[in-house]
């Protein structure tokens, strides 16, 4: 059983749903990366996303699009990048998921850049502009090595969410707004229903976890008793980098994975 | 290669978009494929390119060029001449009439040199409806008359303070947009760029530049020309150029922006000198680094200045059906003066690297050929930018 399935089966048994935290790695550097994961695990986050940063990250809002760049100007390599995750993987078993776009792995061969991944101790990966008719040899590199998840959106037919599920290990990622991460739109009532319609077509088969515009406590409650497995939180964690000075990082950030990973238990 | 079902020229293309897209990219094929060969829709862009637009365009025989260079026969396939002062026109009309038809009010482009924005705004405005353009900040300085232009004719312009600050640029906060609006939205893609069917959509809708000039090199000769010259960033005017002539003997020849020369970083031209990979929806050859992240580009011309090239290119540059060359800013720069002085046709600094090419090619090549060259537009935006040019260079 993978890391990612094993939490999934564990949080089931306790009735929780999971927490999944996403910071650029690198942002602003890899001191404040290393304590900002410190903070998350304290804090009860259930699935770590570590971003590498692109240089044209299209479906990214301001605050993640900012973190790339800082990250790459700072100089996050490949390499760099995954010898931080043998530093977390050294720490903890937390499964951790790799978001960046196609053209990284593409440009390094997707079975070369799979082995590297796993080898550090990445348990899935996430490309957003990675679409399911293209991802055959990605898929078939990833096969048995690591979790493939693919995102869905709110206007993704019923023939492409079974199709896309079948490609999907880990958790299916539905994107809850149309936008870009870190989009303020607040709760809609599209998103609601389909988290629930996506439940329907999965049949449980394969978690749901929601993100894109996630950032409060009240989201991720609304989000959980409607049915999603996970939810994401990205940018508002950025956010709190961004502003809070280097040594409260690690608190500000554990108390804030708190406030929302609560909202996960089912009572 | 005709219509590719999967969206692949070879191995190049594709589809490599967030999943929110998916149905807008799906309901534009369905639309597309249900109204390219439809006699009404056709009938009404073929009033529009004539009676607003102003097509046919000349195939002008540049008399005083071919003497100075003593060779072939040079002739100029004048889309300058067009409304709005570039080729874009043929592809904007053909897709804002195809967005009416889908209903869509509301349409995003993105621009570099500013004449996909100015063209845009000006389809937008004679069909009714309302138009927005990304432009990258670093090109709303350098080609200011066509942000004025667009502002004009009703557009918003947006200017992109993001990355390079350039086309790229533009072409990312353009898809962000559409991401966000995508119900509402029709995005006016203005090369042979992005994910299926934007490359094969943009070309079938700029080969009306190749037709014309089979007929008119035909009513001048009786034959197909000997050699084809176009300028390349994404490419459209050249592959709306090349398709039909792609099965006759010319030789075909697509120019980049070297900017201050291939071994410099400076530069634009992808084809030459760059990798496969994957950016705004296709596989292609871009310029990037050894880890995939993307290159900032030079071009001494804003619509040139980008990292990617339409995947058909890449495509004929593999089966080596085209060859791709390239013409340094210092070039283009003389042949844009060349072309002034001899025929007294200002062409944009993007054409004049075909001018460049043309030049060199025809100084030995024989008098009894004939080089076709398409003038993808005129240089009007650019007279400021080369007067600092020749300030700055000490030239003449």
């Amino acid at each position: 059983m993978t890391r990612i399935k094993e939490k999934f089966t564990e949080l089931d048994a306790k009735k929780e749903k999971a927490l999944i935290a996403y910071i650029m790695v690198g942002y602003p550097n890899e001191n404040v990366t290393l304590a900002a994961v410190k903070g998350l695990i304290k804090g009860g986050a259930d699935i770590i996303e570590l971003g590498f940063p692109f240089s044209d990250p299209l479906a990214d809002g301001p605050m993640i699009q900012n973190a790339s760049t800082i990250s790459l100007e700072a100089g996050t390599k490949i390499n760099k990048f995954f010898n931080i995750v043998k530093k977390i993987r050294k720490e903890t078993d937390i499964p951790l998921v790799l978001m960046t776009y196609t053209n990284i792995l593409y440009h390094m061969g997707y079975p070369k850049f799979i082995a590297k991944s796993k080898k550090a101790g990445i348990d899935g990966i996430i490309l957003p502009d990675m679409s399911v008719e293209e991802s055959k040899e990605y898929i078939a590199s990833a096969k048995n090595k690591i979790d493939t998840i693919f995102l869905i959106s709110p206007n993704t037919t019923k023939s492409r969410i079974e199709k896309i599920s079948k490609s999907s290990s880990g958790f299916l990622y539905l994107v809850a707004v149309y936008g870009t991460t870190g989009v303020k739109t607040g709760i809609q009532s599209y998103t609601l229903k389909a988290i629930k319609d996506v439940k329907k077509i999965t049949k449980g088969k394969i978690p749901i976890g929601v993100g894109f515009g996630v950032s409060t406590p009240d989201d991720v409650r609304k989000y959980i008793k409607v049915g999603a497995d996970a939810v994401i939180v990205g940018s508002a964690f950025l956010k709190i980098i961004k502003n809070t000075t280097q040594s409260k990082i690690e608190s500000r950030i554990e108390s804030f994975t708190k406030s929302l990973k609560s909202q996960t238990k089912l009572r | 290669m005709k219509y590719p079902k999967d969206g692949r020229f070879g191995e190049f293309g594709g589809k490599y978009i967030p999943e929110t897209l998916v149905p807008a990219i799906e309901e534009l094929e369905e639309n597309y494929l249900k109204f390219k060969d439809n006699k009404e829709f056709k009938k009404e862009l073929d009033y529009y390119l004539k009676q607003y637009a102003g097509r046919p365009t000349p195939l002008y025989y540049a008399k005083n060029l071919s003497e100075k260079c003593g060779g072939a026969k040079i002739y100029l396939k004048r889309e300058d001449l067009l409304h709005g002062g570039a080729h874009k026109i043929n592809n904007t009309l053909g897709q804002a009439l195809l967005a009416k038809k889908m209903h869509k009010k509301r349409i995003i482009a993105e621009t570099g040199a500013g004449q996909h924005g100015v063209a845009t705004a000006m389809a937008c405005a004679v069909l009714g409806m309302k138009s927005e353009v990304y432009m990258g900040y670093k090109d709303t300085i350098r080609q200011k008359l066509n942000v004025s232009r667009m502002n004009m004719l009703g557009s918003k312009v947006h200017p992109v303070m993001s990355g390079s600050k350039t086309l790229k640029d533009a072409i990312n906060e353009a898809i962000r947009d559409w991401i966000t609006n995508v119900e509402t939205t029709y995005y006016l893609l203005g090369s042979a760029v992005g994910p299926h069917p934007y490359p094969v959509m943009v070309r079938d809708f700029q080969s009306v530049i190749g037709n014309e000039i089979k007929v008119q090199m035909k009513k001048i000769s009786n034959k197909t020309p000997d050699i084809i010259i176009a300028c390349v960033g994404g490419g459209s005017n050249a592959i709306g150029t090349f398709y039909p002539l792609m099965d006759t003997n010319a030789e075909i020849i697509g120019v980049e922006a070297a900017g201050k020369g291939l071994k410099s970083k400076f530069h634009s031209a992808t084809l030459s000198s760059g990798s496969k990979g994957v950016l705004h929806g296709m596989m292609t050859y871009l310029l990037q680094d050894k880890e995939g992240q993307i290159s900032e580009t030079h071009s001494i011309s804003a619509g040139l200045d980008y990292p990617g090239v339409g995947p058909e290119h890449a495509y004929l540059k593999d089966t080596k059906r085209v060859k791709y060359h390239s013409a340094t800013d210092a070039e283009v720069i003389d042949a844009f003066l060349t072309l002034t002085r001899t025929e007294g046709i200002i062409p944009a600094l993007e054409s004049a690297h075909a001018i460049a090419e043309a030049i060199k090619v025809a100084k030995i090549s024989k008098k009894s050929e004939s080089i076709v060259v398409t003038l993808s537009g005129r240089g009007d935006k650019d007279v400021e930018e080369v007067q600092n040019y020749l300030n700055t260079h000490d030239k003449n």
